[in-house]
């Protein structure tokens, strides 16, 4: 499943870690959040980088006392149509998370643009569709109404362009 | 009213290439039907019984007339040269093809329309009172925060697969002509003691399968938090609304499984997460779009008219239709002009593009360009001076459109019913049609008073049954069509959900059966007492008797 990161199709360096699967000295390993919470004591001192993969149903405060030391969060769309997905990300982007948060499951090329500007920055997507149909997919939209959007270089939100002398309001500022 | 700026009409043009784009990879086969469904429901698209249907937005039910003039060109282009005005303040067009469908919009965008979110799993067209703007019991109009509600649930990425589809409903004015009770959120305008205003915020009506009348949030939110708390609402549905059954999905089944107490309590707490920040961007744009709402320009005039007094004298049939279907108005000597979308014996919110096209011209001449769509499926003229009342009403007679039923018997809501719909479980047209000829009368329809007949071909209650003073619901039993009626519904105000009198009957027997419960009314109503307070009086009990007693 080719991974798709800043528009291009990257090699993914994270190694999912089986809850009974023993810690590796280093690299970048992602587990669940039942593993972490169970092996916090062994993993807060985990020297690699540390994912942790939420399923829909887990709460963002859930990860609250963990998030510091956690560099991606690994959210799942187990249909295109659930879109429970869009609030845990929205929710970790406004309370501050600043590291990868990537999207896994049933992801679309027409799906792409609001993952994106929830704050989504990796997406696990589907082989059917080339890298280019993936380019463009996420850019049909150049306006949103909605503030504090994670937005690409070619969109703009519409009510902060109409209101000049008032800043865009982001909770952070975000490559995407 | 709103005109896009160059945002506006840009977001549209790029919704509509988006969806050529879409539309095309579909019929070249590079989208499954599954995929594409929700991408073309989002853009308004049903696959129905017979053809693709078109839901065409009508925000807040304001259309001006070289607006309602292209929903006329649409119909007779790429329909059948008629279309359906709906209890959501859309237009429907029945028989369009999937490959005209991004030309369609094209030509609604040219004109600041779009049918952006008038389905899908998503926030729908946001409705309000149809006489916002001119109603005489109006705090303010509603329609500038439903203008905002409109751009900030347009494409919202968080928010466009929902458990379930999404309904706001605002109303201005303390008697509720929009059913904000049972909608999904509805927002209630009032004052407070130190003159400011702000909004009581209603969550978790609607009707379906399971009606309920939403409950309070909050009773007083202050208008520039508006936004953010609305956000609030939304991912706390968008989280915890129930997926596993799409007929418990909607948030009213959410607020009733919490409670009202621990749902409120969800709201708050994700509300204090995120407060309302940075919201001057937000009041300038409300106050931005407040300008477009700004009263016509109204001439100074008198409160008697005296040729509109003189009309009425020489000709009875006008002064019928005057005490039925006009509406006073904020100003002197103007009124609210009700055009029944209703006569006998016709399909409810049924209008040819003719007609279409008597009504726009009517509004550029004399409702300063301006036409609302009730969520009763009528048309309304907001702005006519008294002195035109006349004019007026010899215009929509010669355009068969001068029904002076507005309000009575014969103004009955009907959802299109087996006639078009995939998902209903019997015929509502037919039904409402022979009504309508039951009670063609109009001395009858006036005695019987103010009377809300609403009728639903299937339990999805898209004819608002459960809110009709009389309900009708169209049910299938091993395959005969038969209808069971309920009494005392109400969206108003005082919202209330109409309950089942007892067995069902068949198509046929339905007319009667109104008119032995209507005949129920009249023996027993005191003086002046309309049915719904009748009814509200007396319980069931005297029309259960008088509908089953033969059997």
């Amino acid at each position: 499943m080719p991974l798709l990161k800043n528009d291009a199709f990257v090699n993914d360096a994270w190694v999912s870690l089986a809850d009974d699967a023993e810690v590796p000295e280093n690299g970048s390993i992602i587990v669940s959040l039942a593993r972490l919470e169970r092996d916090w004591d062994q993993l807060v001192s985990f020297t690699g980088l540390l994912g942790v993969r939420l399923t829909n149903t887990d709460k963002v405060e859930a990860l609250e006392s963990y998030i510091s030391q956690i560099t991606l969060v690994v959210l799942p769309f187990p249909a295109f149509a659930d879109g429970r997905s869009y609030s845990i990300a929205r929710g970790l982007r406004l309370d501050g998370y600043r590291g990868e948060l990537r999207a896994e499951g049933n992801v679309l090329p027409d799906q792409l643009q609001y993952m994106r500007q929830v704050g989504f920055d990796s997406f696990a997507v589907s082989d059917r569709f080339p890298l280019q149909v993936w380019q463009s997919a996420g850019k049909q939209m150049s306006l949103a109404y909605q503030r504090g959007l994670f937005r690409a270089a070619n969109e703009a939100e519409v009510w902060s362009a109409r209101h000049r002398g008032f800043e865009p309001w982001e909770e952070q500022p975000h490559a995407g | 009213m709103y005109r896009y700026d160059e945002f506006d009409a840009k977001f549209v043009n790029e919704r509509t290439a988006q969806f050529r784009d879409q539309a095309n990879r579909r019929l070249k086969g590079e989208l499954t039907e599954d995929e594409f469904r929700p991408l073309r429901l989002m853009n308004g698209l049903y696959l129905q019984l017979h053809a693709y249907m078109l839901r065409v937005a009508i925000p807040y039910g304001t259309l001006s007339g070289a607006q309602m003039r292209q929903l006329a060109y649409i119909a007779e282009k790429w329909d059948k040269g008629y279309g359906h005005f709906t209890t959501r303040q859309n237009i429907q067009y029945n028989w369009i093809k999937l490959e005209d469908a991004a030309d369609i919009l094209q030509a609604l965008a040219d004109v600041e329309m779009h049918a952006i979110q008038t389905s899908g799993n998503c926030i729908r067209n946001v409705t309000t009172d149809h006489w916002a703007g001119a109603a005489v019991d109006e705090l303010a109009d509603p329609r500038p925060v439903g203008e905002l509600i409109r751009q900030w649930s347009s494409l919202h990425p968080e928010f466009s697969y929902l458990p379930r589809k999404f309904k706001f409903a605002i109303t201005g004015a303390p008697h509720d002509r929009a059913a904000v009770k049972v909608h999904d959120i509805g927002l209630r305008l009032h004052k407070n003691a130190a003159g400011d205003l702000g909004w009581e915020v209603l969550v978790g009506g609607g009707q379906g399968r399971t009606p309920l009348v939403a409950v309070t949030v909050r009773e007083f939110l202050p208008q520039n938090e508006l936004v953010a708390y609305l956000e609030a609402i939304m991912r706390v549905y968008n989280l915890y609304g129930r997926r596993d059954n799409k007929y418990k999905a909607r948030i009213k089944i959410l607020v009733h499984e919490l409670g009202a107490e621990k749902f409120r309590a969800e709201v708050e707490a994700e509300y204090a997460k995120h407060p309302a920040q940075q919201t001057q961007v937000e009041e300038a744009e409300l106050a931005r779009i407040a300008k477009y709402f700004a009263l016509p320009s109204f001439e100074k005039l008198s409160r008697f008219a005296p040729h509109f007094e003189d009309a009425k004298l020489s000709t009875p049939e006008f002064a019928r239709w005057a005490r039925n279907n006009l509406a006073a108005h904020q100003v002197d000597g103007y009124t609210i002009v009700n055009i029944s979308l209703k006569p006998e014996g016709g399909i409810p919110g049924d209008a040819s593009a003719e007609q279409m096209r008597v009504m726009a011209r009517l509004a550029e001449r004399y409702s300063h360009n301006e036409l609302r769509v009730s969520h009763a499926q009528n048309i309304v003229l907001p702005h006519v001076r008294l002195e035109d009342a006349f004019e007026v009403w010899k215009a929509l007679k010669e355009a068969d459109l001068a029904t002076a039923n507005y309000g009575l018997a014969g103004d009955i809501i009907a959802c299109p019913g087996l006639d078009y719909c995939s998902l209903a479980t019997a015929r509502s047209i037919p039904v409402a049609q022979a009504i309508s000829r039951k009670f063609a009368d109009l001395d009858k329809q006036q005695d019987y008073g103010p009377l809300k007949i609403n009728i639903s071909g299937c339990i999805n209650a898209c004819g608002h049954h459960h809110v009709g003073h009389i309900g009708i619901l169209g049910l299938d039993k091993k395959g005969e069509e038969y209808y069971q009626i309920t009494l005392g519904g109400s969206s108003s105000e005082h919202a209330s959900i109409g309950t089942i009198l007892g067995p069902g009957f068949a198509a046929d027997e339905v007319p009667d059966a109104i008119e032995t419960i209507l005949n129920t009314y009249v023996k027993l109503r005191h003086s002046g007492e309309d049915f719904l307070s009748a009814y509200r009086r007396v319980g069931p009990k005297p029309f259960k008797e008088a509908l089953y007693a033969a059997a």
